[in-house]
């Protein structure tokens, strides 16, 4: 009798779905906070420097003369202190996770100075 | 005329995940004595305290141990907040109840799929981590991670759970709970699972208190002891008794993790239905100066923690006794008279965890 209650549990699965699901043909559907990876939005940045220093692993740069914020990917533990330290709130984590490579990436973002010919033409381009 | 030999077990062992290696001294098939090595996955996370600062180590903290991750974060903010004085908000404390209770149930799901694993039994194991999968569904859903959770801090905690999500996560223990019930009757009634583990392995209550035994490894021979009895978090205002046999074999063990699941899905309900409205964290101001040893229940048994603060961002000691190496001497005594086959599942009855225990 004992026997048959896992057959009931065997007989179940034999006419159910699948439990897992058939990656990489559907893949994994993330959910809103998942933690994946960090992303910036370099425009609103300051440079402050706050997300360096509060990062458990020194894996952000920040060089305020030359406008580059850079990450190094696989030193990065998606902790997501970064985010909560940033006081523009421009930096986020989003999914997916970051995908293996074969050497370690280190991801520079320069701020791109507007010149001031190119202000006025999208003034103008706005104006129309 | 019987004859001596040593087998060396581990630390690279089919049936076991874990890095411990046993010299086995055997008279035949039966063991007369089990020598012990660890230190294989030292990793120093003890010494990184002087490298960072005490809310950076929060993070170093909750990856001491993959499995109870959430509770390493907790016990180590608990300590430095006590030294701190900073009251935790009591959503915060109810927040934390529910992560706690939740990576018990995923702890001793993940211990039975390995016990049926160790015993020969597949499909067993496949059905047990299939529940546990959802939990770590709902993990992701409130915290964003799967393994590590990064969401406690010193002062509370850095992510909410809303009626809404609560709500959603019931329902799914509803289907958890009937689930298990389905599979406990086979853990507990059938035919060679009870061959395997009654009378395998015996730890009597004596022996238990003396060599100092804790967790569901103790309560399985009797001593009704457990941490969140201490009252940390929001447990004082839960009501719940320690599960506990008096038999002290394999297959109690077995039998009061299966019943802890189902009472840690009660603790969730009633935390669910108390929880107040209110802050996330409370701000840590300054810096932390004296010392505190918090003691919490993790899935494995009593874990200690003791930080000891100097003043400055830089704390001076961080301590950490985890329960796998109190449980050891007690698992050495069992495996005392036992036979060859039976050395992997009773290794794997107190729920080693070797990575945490080295750190
Ligand atoms: S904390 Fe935010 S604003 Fe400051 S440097 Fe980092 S990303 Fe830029
Ligand atoms: S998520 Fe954590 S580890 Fe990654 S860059 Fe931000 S602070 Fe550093």
């Amino acid at each position: 009798m004992n026997m048959m209650n896992f057959t009931r549990i065997v007989l179940k699965n034999l006419f159910s779905k699948p439990a897992t699901r058939n990656y990489p043909a559907q893949p994994k559907e993330f959910f809103a906070r998942t933690r994946g990876h960090v992303e910036i939005e370099i425009q609103a940045c300051i440079f402050c420097g706050l997300c360096s220093k509060k990062c458990p692993t020194g894996a952000i740069t920040v060089e305020r003369g030359e406008k580059k914020w850079s990450i190094e990917r696989f030193g990065c533990i998606q902790c997501g202190y970064c985010v909560e330290s940033c006081p523009k709130k421009c930096l986020c984590m989003c999914p997916p996770y970051p995908q293996p490579e074969a050497q370690k990436p280190t991801e520079a973002y320069v701020q791109p100075e507007l010149e001031p010919i190119e202000k006025s033409e999208k003034l103008d381009r706005a104006e129309q | 005329m019987s004859v001596r030999s040593v087998v060396p077990f581990g630390p690279q062992h089919p049936v076991l995940p874990e890095p411990i290696h046993l010299d086995l001294v055997l008279e035949d098939e039966k063991v007369i004595e089990a020598i012990p090595s660890i230190g294989f996955v030292h990793r120093g996370l003890e010494k990184l305290v002087e490298k960072k600062d005490f809310q950076e180590y929060v993070y170093v903290a909750e990856r001491i141990c993959g499995i109870c991750s959430f509770m390493h974060g907790m016990g180590y903010c608990s300590a430095v907040e006590n030294i701190m004085d900073i009251t935790v908000p009591p959503r915060a404390n109810y927040l934390r109840t529910i992560w706690c209770e939740m990576s018990r149930i995923h702890s001793h799901l993940l211990w039975l799929g390995l016990l049926a694993d160790a015993f020969g039994f597949e499909s067993l194991f496949m059905q047990s981590w299939r529940m546990r999968e959802k939990i770590l569904d709902m993990f992701e859903m409130s915290t964003g991670g799967r393994v590590i959770f990064s969401v406690n801090k010193v002062g509370g905690v850095r992510k909410d759970m809303d009626q809404e999500m609560l709500r959603e996560f019931l329902k799914v223990f509803d289907g958890i709970e009937q689930d298990l019930k389905v599979l406990t009757k086979t853990f507990l009634e059938d035919y060679a699972v009870n061959g395997r583990l009654r009378d395998v392995g015996v730890l009597t209550r004596q022996q238990a208190h003396d060599l100092g035994a804790v967790g569901p490894f103790m309560r399985s021979s009797g001593i009704a002891l457990d941490n969140r009895k201490l009252g940390y978090a929001a447990y004082p205002e839960l009501d719940f008794e320690p599960i506990t046999s008096d038999v002290g074999d394999c297959y109690a063990r077995c039998d009061v993790r299966i019943r802890e699941i189902f009472q840690s899905i009660d603790l969730i309900r009633q935390a669910a239905a108390k929880i107040p409205e209110g802050e996330l964290a409370a701000a840590a101001k300054g810096f932390p100066q004296g010392e505190h040893f918090m003691r919490v229940e993790q899935p494995r048994g009593e874990a200690i923690y003791y930080v000891k603060a100097n003043g400055t961002k830089f704390l001076d000691r961080v301590r950490v006794r985890t329960p796998t190496f109190a449980n050891l001497p007690g698992m050495l005594e069992t495996l005392k008279g036992c036979q060859l086959a039976d050395v992997p599942i009773l290794i794997l009855t107190i729920d080693p965890c070797i990575s945490c225990t080295e750190r």
